[in-house]
């Protein structure tokens, strides 16, 4: 199978979450649609360490596990202290980071 | 002998120095030790005088190097003295009548509670006048002159509380800063065309300048007399001079300031000598100023400023004569030495007439004061006789010399200038003939007459004494006047003035003394008038008892009105100084404050708005970013998104190319 | 190795200043005493130098030098020449006078303010702005002079921002934003200045490889370091900037009267008499030696910015309303003439306008400290609410009328001197310059007559009425000062000796000499 597929994949999934992020208030959505942009990026990364026959790119992906899994647990965190104190999960309920 | 010259200026320096400093506690001895250190400068001065009489004249200036002041360079100026023939003219004149008005001062000033710091000021005035004409370079003059100027200024504001006092000090300084101005380029022409500024040097080196220059240096150096000489077109101050109290009018008048001009036209002859087209402007200067002030002085009622009037016509006929070159010089300065007694004993005269009359001003407010004031009469009236140039008092002989020289001048020149003094002579005996019959003739005005000025809510303190007692003040400042003779300290200064007023012309010109005396110093060359020298002179006598005549026609045989009639034009014009203060005002004063008030503008909406406006501008433009800080995360991740594509679109861009 | 004379000089207030932060506050007289006795003990430091340097020795001397930031050949370079030494004397002289004139500027006010007045910090800082200054004076080094030029904005800010006039027409709110604004604005000004400067002291090193005043010196003098024409003319450009917002010249004058006007008396004589002679110091010292061609090409330009000063900074003056804001006009336009005398580029030019950087210090002083006396008194500073001073107070009027002719350079006072060498060494080159600048000395005397005139005299005002004389504490700031205005107006020599040969170097570096008369007259 030809390789370039799989970045057309990753390409459409990050455009998914691109969108999500964009489009949706609820903070969880948004949080996963970020994790499919994470995963979007594994997956060319993985693709172009097979295209190019060296392992960089594998590498990189194990990082951006550890990364993505580290997000998880700070970014659970606070949408769940969030929705505490506002019992709401919209991010647009939380604008007071302005000038 | 030469060490003694500082020491002609010292004495009354040390006087101010102490009298200003000493406070209080001198308050009672304040006014003699003014007036000893004053006299003790005119001992000094004699004592040299002996000492020059007997030396050869040709090596009788005398000079004493005190140390070096300012050396920069090619840029050396000392602190140096110089003491010839024209500068010992000038100390006896300037220690002698200056004693004798410190003398009337402590008589006049008598109940003014800062007699002390009047007598410092006095001395002051002393000191600068001695140290300019003692200089020995014209920087050092320069100091003298400024000096003058600032000794001026604190005796003409010397009743500070005054508004009218405070502004005339004020406008004084300010006028004849604007005559320092052309002394201070003279000097700096000086430096660079002869590399020194020591009168030495520069007057022997003027034959190897250029015309051009010359003829800039004189002009400036004219400019700085017409400032300190108050002459056309920098006299507007001398008239509002007489704000100060009597005796400071006697003294900027008669010995010191207003002399200061000519002493420097004839201190610079030989520049002037090489600059005909300056000596030119000199003379036509000296004679406007002369008609100037003589009209001003026919129009004016009040008896300071009618004699002010007549001071700025009699330094136009010095500087006229000092204008006419080698021929005029020593005239110039022997009518100075003449009107220095005639005019300080008619201004003492008047401050005794204003002494007994509670500090009245307006002559249209006297009348026949003869009998009761007789000894200011007598004296007055010589003095009045010596102004007129009666023939064998002292101004007939100083004036006839300088008409004859005037006409001596030669070509058309020389029948205008000479025309021109004669008339002004003619006017000179007509307002001061008016003077003497308002004052001294005539119906007794002053009786069921208010007097104190109504103008001035503030009269001269002198007033305070003429009531017996302090509460007799308000009567006698509203009733009607006592006339009475003042004290003796007030009279005998006059009486010595008077004297010399009556013979300081005879003696000088017998034998042609002081044309003989000065001659070393300033050059004199004998003038050959077209018409002869009796014929000038019976034509002198001649305007003057048409001027006489005119006077007692229209003062003499008809009663003064108290109340001044409108006028002719000229009159009218003559009474407000000629229409020139008028024009000052809206040239000079509204102007200049336009252009301050809009230059403040400019500088705070154009120069700081330039500032302000970029400050603000920041401020805005940050205000306006603000905004994209809206706190939505969804919206920082568009741009975050948004940054991304662009960064990756110039990528590839870049790759492109 | 020798006492290092000029460290221990700059050191030792620097020293007194944090000694004096560290008094207890509530020791607050304490503090005040422990600022003047460092100062005077500065201003003995201050008499050594001048007594150790010799005028006919070599240029720079009790140089110290040692190695500070070896990588980019930063020295810790210090050294005086016959113009330091008077600027460092100048310096020194002025700040117990400052400090003394200032004694209850800082106090506490009344209980029930909430303004907060931290009276050993207003000593601290003047000390340290002293330090600073001195070091500045004394730098040989471009960058270690970048420094404390930049350095002491810090302390003067502070200074002006937090210390201001007991009384404000519009109450102490009003006050405190005025106080602010000048404050920021006196800072804005002098960074954006310091920053330009820093572009080209950079540059500078990239051309040259080191920061050493000496070094470039010479090396430009004996050609061994050739300069593009433009480049030289951008560093000095970077250069002359910074230090014409310092002196302050025309149109960067703008934040000195907002500074002056906002901050107490002394701390206004500080601004002008001291700081500000920081940036005329710098043009003889930096552009001249470091950029002589670049110089000469500017001469033109900065004349005629000069001139401008001058003549715009009298004609404001003559209608300020303000009496500080007044004092600010007139010693922008004695600036022009300082700038003037710099860029004449003759003998009797530098000479006068290093005198007049003494002598503008002394005058300012006396005029100022009297004014601050005076508007403590009455607690206004507009022109209009005084009249007929005199009367009531005839020692102060005295004073402030000394110090106002010293102003209008009175012949006889020190002012004068300096300002006719500056304009003979102006007309000697330039004479229609020299002419136009003469018309200056008529609009001085205006408003410095007007502002006594409109305080002193006339009838005494109401409020006027009951207004003490100046007290002991107070004469002994003006008399000195005013004893010192009259002798160097009368014996100027000792200062003129030890500047002329320093002057002389300075003019050899821009290879000018001093145009000749024309006629040379027997001497």
């Amino acid at each position: 199978m030809n390789p370039v597929n799989y970045l057309y994949l990753a390409a459409l999934l990050f455009t998914i979450g691109a969108t999500g992020v964009l489009i949706r208030r609820n903070a969880i959505v948004v949080f996963m649609c970020v994790e499919l942009m994470l995963n979007a990026c594994n997956l060319a990364l993985v693709a172009f360490s097979r295209m190019h026959g060296n392992l960089d790119g594998q590498i990189i992906a194990f990082f951006t596990m550890v990364v993505a899994a580290a997000e998880v647990v700070v970014g659970l965190a606070i949408i769940v202290s969030l929705f505490r104190s506002r019992h709401s999960a919209s991010v647009d309920d939380a604008s007071l980071m302005k000038l | 002998m030469e060490n003694l010259i500082a020491l002609l200026i010292a004495a009354p320096l040390l006087g101010a120095a102490v009298l200003l400093c000493g406070g209080r506690r001198l308050d009672a001895v304040g006014h003699w030790i003014g007036t000893v250190l004053a006299a003790a400068s005119f001992v000094v001065g004699v004592v040299l005088f002996a000492d020059m009489l007997g030396k050869d004249p040709e090596n009788r200036a005398m000079h004493q190097f005190l140390f070096s002041w300012i050396p920069v360079g090619g840029f050396q100026a000392d602190v140096a003295f110089q003491l010839d023939q024209l500068s010992m003219t000038f100390v006896l004149l300037i220690t002698g009548v200056g004693s004798l008005i410190h003398v009337y001062s402590i008589g006049y000033m008598e109940h003014d509670e800062r007699r002390r710091r009047f007598f410092g000021y006095l001395n002051l005035f002393l000191a600068a006048m001695l140290l300019l004409v003692l200089a020995d370079n014209y920087l050092l003059l320069y100091v003298g002159w400024e000096g003058v100027g600032l000794a001026s200024y604190l005796l003409i504001g010397f009743w500070q509380h005054k508004p009218s006092a405070a502004t005339a000090a004020k406008k004084a300084f300010l006028v004849n800063r604007v005559g320092d101005v052309g002394l201070s380029i003279a000097i700096m022409l000086m430096f660079t065309t002869f590399g020194t500024f020591a009168f030495g040097p520069v007057l022997e080196a003027t034959g190897e300048a250029t015309e051009g220059k010359l003829t800039a240096i004189a002009l400036m150096l004219l400019l700085a007399a017409c400032g300190k000489s108050a002459q056309v077109p920098l006299q507007s101050w001398l008239g509002d001079a007489m704000e100060g109290p009597t005796p400071v009018s006697a003294l900027i008048h008669a010995a010191t300031m207003v002399t200061a001009g000519v002493y420097l036209i004839v201190r610079s002859a030989d520049i002037f000598n090489a600059a005909p087209d300056a000596q030119l402007v000199t003379t036509v200067v000296g004679a406007v100023t002369l008609m100037f002030g003589a009209i001003v002085g026919c129009a004016k009622d009040d008896i300071k400023k009618a004699l002010a009037g007549s001071t700025m016509s009699q330094i136009g006929y010095m500087v006229l004569a000092a204008g006419l070159g080698p021929i005029g010089y020593v005239f110039a300065i022997m009518h100075l030495v003449t009107h220095g007694f005639f005019k300080a004993g008619l201004f003492l005269g008047a401050g005794s007439v204003m002494h007994g009359m509670n500090d009245e001003v307006d002559m249209r407010k006297y009348g026949g004061l003869r009998t009761y004031m007789p000894i200011t009469f007598i004296t007055f009236g010589l003095g009045y006789l010596a102004i007129i140039g009666f023939p064998g008092l002292s101004g007939f002989f100083s004036k006839d010399k300088i008409i004859e020289a005037a006409f001596a001048k030669g070509g058309t020149e020389g029948w205008i200038l000479g025309g021109v003094a004669l008339l002004g002579a003619a006017i000179t005996a007509f307002y001061m003939t008016r003077v003497m019959l308002m004052t001294f003739f005539g119906e007794e005005r002053w009786r069921n007459q208010p007097t104190a000025s109504p103008a001035e809510p503030d009269v001269e303190p002198a007033a305070a004494h003429h009531g017996a007692a302090a509460s007799d003040h308000a009567a006698a400042a509203t009733g009607e006047p006592h006339p009475h003779e003042s004290p003796k300290v007030m009279t005998i200064p006059m009486i010595v003035l008077a004297v010399g007023s009556v013979f300081a012309g005879g003696f000088f010109s017998i034998g042609d003394r002081f044309i003989h005396w000065l001659e070393p110093v300033t050059d004199h060359a004998h003038g050959n008038p077209p018409i002869s020298a009796g014929a000038v002179t019976a034509s002198t006598v001649a305007v003057m008892v048409i001027g006489v005549g005119l006077a007692w026609l229209q003062y003499g045989r008809r009663p003064v009105p108290v109340v001044a009639p409108r006028g002719s034009l000229l009159t009218r014009a003559a009474r407000r100084d000629l229409y020139q203060d008028d024009f000052n005002h809206v040239v000079l004063v509204r102007g200049g404050e336009h252009l301050t008030r809009s230059l403040v503008y400019v500088d705070h909406t154009l120069v700081d708005g330039v500032v302000n406006g970029t400050a603000a501008g920041m401020g805005g433009l940050s205000g306006r970013l603000r905004r994209v800080q809206n706190g939505y995360a969804r919206s920082y991740a568009v741009s975050m998104f948004g940054g991304a594509a662009i960064l990756i679109a110039a990528t590839l861009l870049m790759r492109a190319v | 190795m020798s006492f290092p004379l000029l460290t221990a000089t700059a050191v030792l207030p620097a020293l007194g200043a944090i000694a004096t932060a560290a008094v207890p506050a509530a020791r607050r007289t304490a503090a005040k005493w422990l600022a003047l006795i460092v100062s005077l003990a500065t201003l003995v430091l201050a008499a050594v130098v001048l007594v150790r340097f010799d005028p006919d020795g070599d240029r720079y001397q009790l140089t110290e030098s040692h190695a500070w930031i070896k990588d980019f050949g930063v020295r810790y370079e210090l050294g005086v020449d016959g113009i330091a030494v008077a600027m460092i004397a100048l310096t020194a002289l002025l700040i117990p006078f400052i400090i003394l004139a200032g004694w209850h500027d800082a106090d506490p006010l009344e209980t029930g303010s909430k303004r907060w007045r931290p009276t050993q910090g207003f000593f601290a800082l003047i000390l340290l702005v002293e330090a600073m200054v001195i070091i500045s004076f004394e730098a040989t080094d471009v960058f270690l002079f970048y420094i404390f030029f930049e350095a002491m904005l810090i302390p003067m800010y502070f200074l002006i921002g937090g210390f201001g006039d007991r009384a404000h027409e519009h109450g102490e709110a009003a006050a405190s934003t005025q106080r602010s604004y000048a404050a920021v604005k006196f800072l804005l000004y002098n960074l954006v200045g310091g920053l330009i400067m820093l572009a080209a002291v950079i540059g500078l090193y990239v051309v040259a490889g080191n920061f050493s005043l000496t070094q470039i010196a010479e090396a430009r003098a004996n050609g061994t370091l050739d300069m593009a024409t433009s480049t030289e003319r951008w560093l000095f450009l970077g250069f002359f900037f910074a230090f014409a917002v310092k002196a302050p010249l025309w149109p960067l004058h703008t934040w000195l009267p907002n500074a002056m006007q906002e901050s107490t008396a002394p701390v206004a004589v500080l601004i002008t008499a001291v700081v500000d002679k920081v940036g005329t110091f710098a043009m003889l010292r930096f552009c001249l030696q470091l950029f002589p061609e670049a110089s000469t090409w500017a001469t033109p330009a900065i004349l005629v910015l000069a001139l401008i000063s001058i003549i715009y900074g009298a004609l404001l003056a003559v209608g300020q309303r303000d009496i500080k804001r007044l004092v600010a006009y007139a010693s922008i336009s004695h600036f022009g003439f300082i700038v003037l005398g710099i860029f004449a580029m003759t003998s009797q030019g530098q000479s006068g306008a290093t005198l007049y950087m003494v002598n503008h210090g002394i005058s300012t002083a006396a005029l100022m400290l009297v004014a601050g006396f005076l508007i403590s008194r009455r607690g206004s500073r507009l022109i209009a609410d005084y009249g007929g001073v005199q009367k009531v107070a005839p020692v102060l009027a005295g004073t402030f009328l000394i110090g106002g002719l010293a102003t209008l350079s009175l012949p006889g006072l020190a002012p004068f001197v300096s300002e006719f060498l500056v304009l003979v060494g102006t007309f000697a080159r330039y004479p229609v310059i020299g002419i136009i600048a003469t018309v200056g000395i008529v609009l001085a005397a205006l408003y410095t007559l007007v502002l006594y005139q409109r305080t002193m005299t006339g009838p005494v005002k109401a409020e006027v009425e009951g207004m003490p004389d100046l007290r002991v504490r107070e004469l002994v700031v003006v008399a000195p000062l005013i004893v010192l205005l009259i002798f160097l107006g009368v014996y100027p020599k000792p200062v003129t000796d030890i500047v002329n040969p320093a002057v002389k170097q300075t003019l050899s570096d821009v290879q000018k000499k001093d145009p000749q008369p024309e006629v040379e007259a027997s001497k």
